[in-house]
């Protein structure tokens, strides 16, 4: 028996070995040179191109929607008034479906592909990990609206900035002292197994301890959850106040089951309202939460006496006084986030124009602008309130909220001073390089 | 809490586990027992199922439970015709590969996700239950539409089973999945069945789903968790054995809830899944599998 | 081998390496990433395309590459290549353990106890959140990604560096597949995948093989993971989750199983595919999910597979 190969039999055709080389060839130009013709795009220097990095898909589609609606509403009112120096804002929006792997590739795609001269917009604090370091090696301004404590802990770089959005750790540790004061200070903490629940676990055990009181329980529970009665025999009898702060879709089963378990005999509430962002408070088995407490960092109900700088931006963003989309009452937004799209935005202009940017060659210069931003007054450019920007370590620090659920929608109760949310600088990346 | 409490909490939501866990494997069973398919889209025709109980009750004049009583008709319906269109214009005409239908269902959840973002937005939709009713025992509340869930469980899967024992179709289904080819010799349209198998399998986690999504929430990425769930049920119960699949469904739910009750929840989960890959390891046909031909 | 066999793929990396010199930035940080990802797939299609078994567990592979080489560098202080030395090591280890019991099982069921190790692996992760920072991960800080080679310090945060040290990998990566798969050892793994006991019958080992095959892919997927760190300089848990151990899969099937360049190729078109349709619809996995259904119902064999198939009966 001949010698037959067990893959392939041994014979001799027609070489098409040219038709292969070709094909491998023509997919390997496809991928570069000036790449496809969809992607040309005419290179005018009149507009500021700023890249928008969005979860449209994932974990994230419901925040990255209404964070694309108030980005435009945002962008819309710049250009209106005539742009940053005179130019043009375009945004150029990618998906990065709340992974931060794709996070990466399209910030290199902003830098490269897109040319944009800065980039903005992430959330999820996993992709803003993941993303950050390419937007440092590349150089290019990283602006993230994340919330979380990554930019300020001096893990990232000196091209990533959080101007328009307080961090976790200010949030938790202005909550302290109200609620040992008002609610209590023996408090079970409910927070999610992992990098969002432990600041929230590591930052508020400090800071009611420094307000003598003492966390008695602390129960992680696994993001993939999808039943928390069994969590609830752990809460001990003589606690004073439930802490909790779930994320994700399954909050609501976590409501209603803590709701079936207790009855109406529980401890005061004290939630974060990033668990019900675009969620209504009177959704069906959300009854429980009447009379509960809530961290906002934006009340999404105007209340009786608004300012007229929120007025104004909700009627430009298309929310209604209860935080809801003008145009269907059911769709609720995540207020408490998105306006930091519409105040780092504002941040860009001021910090460009501040250091006279002209061209992506400006960009140390444009860091420098940003990093030497102090006090941020309250107006319609910033409407959450004034703030403070610590440019070492590249955070903005603002007012809290607290709000308590009465017939479905949060009263505010208390707006903290900014020095409540303070805490030392862990860093300091303006002494990097650039 | 004391220990008996706790531990009868911790029985309560090992049973509901359990009957959850039931009901959404039960139509994987059913399809991966006779057609030996990996449905990799199981996890979305339930979250469609869901999605769609939120939609009629959106939709439905006079409350919850009439809501319910149509989503338990519409959906079902709505989401085996899904079934039949996939296994009449791609399983078929691939033949019902192995690979190739991995492939192909992993594409069509793909798709499914998708529409299901773009149609029903991204937030996660809270379902009322046809009825509230709160147990108030001394220690604490349960849900009482839980336990009518278990129930519904339970009468479910002996409908099933008694179609499967006791009728003529149920005994074309178990001939189809024991030998293909004898039972084509003996008339019997194997590719008919197969499509009935396939709509059968949507058509119940779809009705598994309405009554499931008013204890959780329906969210377009909610059906990867059924999936794996209701794999590792089925394997672990054994291929082609629904009683396999609802004893391994109540060892499952039971010890998820007991254990995870007692230890942290993610070492309990770790321990879990590889005690579930050890059984299979040394038992690879599971605990009740009945060898094809 | 024959002439013609390494020319080809000869050609391959000879036109990869020419085309840092005319792609644009962009197009070079996209190859990289599709070079390190594709000595994923690259090890994943020896233990599938060869030797016929489906694991839907290799994201622990990768992430054991991942995380050792990550905390290599950050934790132990170890400079990049011993950080990836390491790396190495640790997949070779784990990936034979877990194939002493893995193997055991086999269909469904080898699919089924690959996916709960993964899952295990994942959750592991999770619970030593406090070194591996969980979902959130651990970033690899320039300075932490220089390191001298004879003399001179190369940087990993150049894009050119890190496009050339890819494309070395690959390189290697492919052709020690070309070899596995064209010796003996792979003459064997595709009669076990045709029919397993036939060759035992023949007097082969099979378990042997098949811990060989499992081993190389394992290594290739922790190899693949360790670059991934180091050039991109981030390790996270959604590195670990299921996804990734989807995407060899797909991209084996896309390019075509049992070839050595059909998982190379599967790899550069999934993410032309994403990056394409992302450009026109926020639902790029919609159009992922049409194609792969068009794939399988036209191109059931992956691209390179039909292409064998009808008209190059020679290509490995």
């Amino acid at each position: 028996m001949s010698k037959q190969k067990l893959i392939v039999p041994d014979k001799k055709l027609v070489s098409r070995r040219s038709a292969l080389k070709l094909g491998g060839a023509g997919a390997a130009a496809a991928l570069m040179g000036p790449g496809f013709v969809r992607y040309a795009q005419a290179q005018s220097s009149e507009p500021i191109r700023i890249g928008f990095q969005v979860h449209k898909t994932g974990i994230g589609a419901a925040y990255g929607k209404w964070y694309g609606q108030t980005t435009d509403a945002a962008v819309k009112l710049i250009n209106e008034a005539g742009g940053i120096s005179g130019r043009p804002i375009e945004i150029i929006a990618e998906d990065d479906a709340t992974d931060p792997g794709r996070g990466a590739e399209v910030v290199e795609k902003f830098a490269t592909q897109h040319k944009c001269d800065v980039a903005f917009g992430t959330l999820f604090s996993h992709v803003v990990m993941g993303s950050a370091p390419r937007a440092g090696e590349l150089k290019i301004p990283y602006f993230v609206v994340s919330e979380g404590h990554h930019v300020a802990s001096g893990k990232l770089n000196r091209y990533t900035f959080q101007p328009g959005i307080t961090d976790v750790r200010s949030q938790v540790i202005s909550m302290a002292p109200w609620i040992a004061k008002n609610l209590g200070k023996k408090v079970a903490m409910i927070f999610p197994d992992f990098a969002f629940g432990y600041d929230h676990r590591d930052y508020f055990s400090a800071a009611i301890k420094a307000q003598g009181g003492e966390v008695n329980a602390l129960i992680p529970i696994p993001p993939t959850e999808t039943s928390f009665s069994r969590y609830f025999p752990q809460i001990p009898a003589d606690t004073e106040v439930i802490y909790h702060v779930m994320v994700g879709p399954a909050v609501l089963t976590f409501v209603k089951e803590l709701g079936e378990y207790y009855g109406s005999n529980h401890p005061p509430l004290f939630g974060f309202i990033d668990s019900l962002e675009a969620v209504s408070l009177k959704s069906p088995g959300l009854e429980f939460l009447e009379g509960s407490y809530f961290w906002e960092a934006y009340p999404r109900y105007a209340g009786a006496k608004p300012t007229d700088a929120d007025t104004f931006y909700r009627g430009k963003v298309g929310v209604d006084q209860y935080g809801a989309s003008v145009s269907d009452p059911n769709d609720v937004s995540t207020y408490s986030h998105m306006f930091g799209c519409w105040e780092t935005l504002y941040i860009i202009k001021q910090a460009m124009e501040a250091a006279g940017y002209t061209s992506t060659a400006d960009r140390a210069k444009l860091i420098e602008a940003v990093e030497a931003i102090t006090t941020i007054p309250e107006g319609n450019e910033h409407p959450q309130g004034d703030k403070v920007f610590n440019g070492k370590i590249h955070q903005v620090f603002g007012h809290q909220n607290i709000t308590q659920v009465k017939n479905g929608v949060g009263e505010l109760v208390y707006r903290t001073t900014i020095e409540e949310g303070m805490y030392e600088p862990e860093d300091d990346y303006s002494k990097m390089a650039l | 809490m004391g220990f008996f409490p706790h531990l009868l909490l911790a029985i309560l939501e090992g049973t509901v586990a359990a009957a959850v866990l039931a009901l959404s494997a039960l139509g994987l069973a059913l399809v991966f027992g006779v057609m030996r398919v990996v449905n990799v889209a199981h996890g979305e025709f339930f979250m469609l199922g869901a999605m769609l109980a939120w939609w009629v009750a959106k939709s439905v004049p006079g409350g919850p439970a009439a809501g319910f009583l149509a989503a338990l008709i519409i959906a079902p319906l709505a989401v085996g015709a899904l079934a039949f269109v996939t296994e009449r214009l791609l399983l078929r005409r691939i033949n019902y590969d192995p690979e190739a239908t991995i492939v192909a269902t992993i594409g069509l959840m793909f798709v499914i996700q998708q529409l299901a973002l773009t149609v029903f937005g991204a937030d996660a939709k809270a379902v009322s239950a046809p009825f509230t009713y709160r147990i108030a025992l001394p220690w604490f509340g349960f849900s009482g539409y839980k336990l009518f869930v278990v129930v519904a469980s339970v009468f479910i899967l002996l409908a099933v089973w008694w179609v499967l024992a006791r009728t003529k179709w149920g005994l074309v289904m178990r001939v189809t999945q024991f030998d293909r080819e004898t039972a084509t010799a003996f008339g019997i349209p194997v590719n008919r069945v197969y499509s009935a198998v396939f709509v059968a399998g949507a058509a119940l986690v779809a009705v598994a789903a309405v009554l499931i999504v008013p204890i959780q929430q329906a969210h377009y990425l909610m059906g990867l968790d059924p999936l794996l769930m209701s794999f590792i049920v089925v394997i672990i119960g054994g291929l082609g054995s629904i009683k396999g699949s609802v004893i391994a469904a109540v060892i499952i739910g039971m010890a998820d809830g007991i254990i995870s009750m007692f230890f942290s929840p993610t070492l309990a989960s770790i321990i879990a899944t590889l005690a579930v890959a050890l059984v299979l390891v040394f038992r690879p046909q599971g605990l009740f599998g009945v060898a094809t031909r | 081998m024959t002439a013609r066999i390494l020319l080809l793929h000869g050609a391959v990396i000879v036109a990869l390496f020419l085309a840092q010199y005319v792609a644009s930035d962009y197009a070079v940080l996209t190859l990289t990433r599709i070079m390190v990802l594709a000595v994923y797939a690259l090890g994943y299609n020896i233990l599938f395309g060869y030797a016929g078994l489906l694991s839907l567990g290799h994201a622990m592979f990768f992430a054991t590459g991942l995380y050792a080489a990550a905390l290599g560098v950050t934790r132990l202080g170890m400079a990049v290549p011993e950080a990836f030395l390491f790396a190495a090591v640790c997949g070779v280890i784990v990936s034979f353990v877990t194939g002493l019991i893995v193997l055991r099982a086999s269909g469904v069921a080898f699919m089924i106890v690959t996916l709960m190790f993964s899952q295990a692996a994942f959750l592991t992760v999770l619970y030593f959140g406090d070194i591996t920072r969980g979902d959130e991960g651990i970033v690899i800080k320039d300075d932490q990604r220089v390191f001298p080679v004879f003399g001179h310090a190369v940087n990993l945060a150049d894009l050119l560096v890190r496009y050339n040290i890819a494309l070395a990998f690959l390189a290697l990566a492919m052709f020690l597949c070309l070899a596995v798969v064209r010796s003996r050892i792979g003459h064997v793994l595709v009669a076990i995948r045709e029919n397993e006991n036939r060759t035992a019958m023949l007097g082969y080992d099979v378990k042997r093989y098949k811990l060989i095959a499992f081993v190389l892919s394992g290594s290739f997927a922790a190899l693949a993971g360790a670059s991934y760190a180091l050039l991109f300089a981030y390790a996270g848990s959604t590195l670990a989750s299921i996804q990734y151990s989807i995407h060899p899969l797909l991209w084996t099937l896309l390019g075509g199983a049992a070839t050595v360049l059909g998982p190379v190729l599967g790899t550069a078109l999934m993410f032309l595919l994403v990056d394409f349709a992302s450009g026109f619809t926020s639902a790029s996995l919609l159009f992922v999910g049409v194609v792969l259904i068009l794939l399988v119902l036209f191109f059931p064999k992956g691209i390179l597979g039909t292409i064998r198939q009808r008209w190059l009966r020679w290509l490995p």
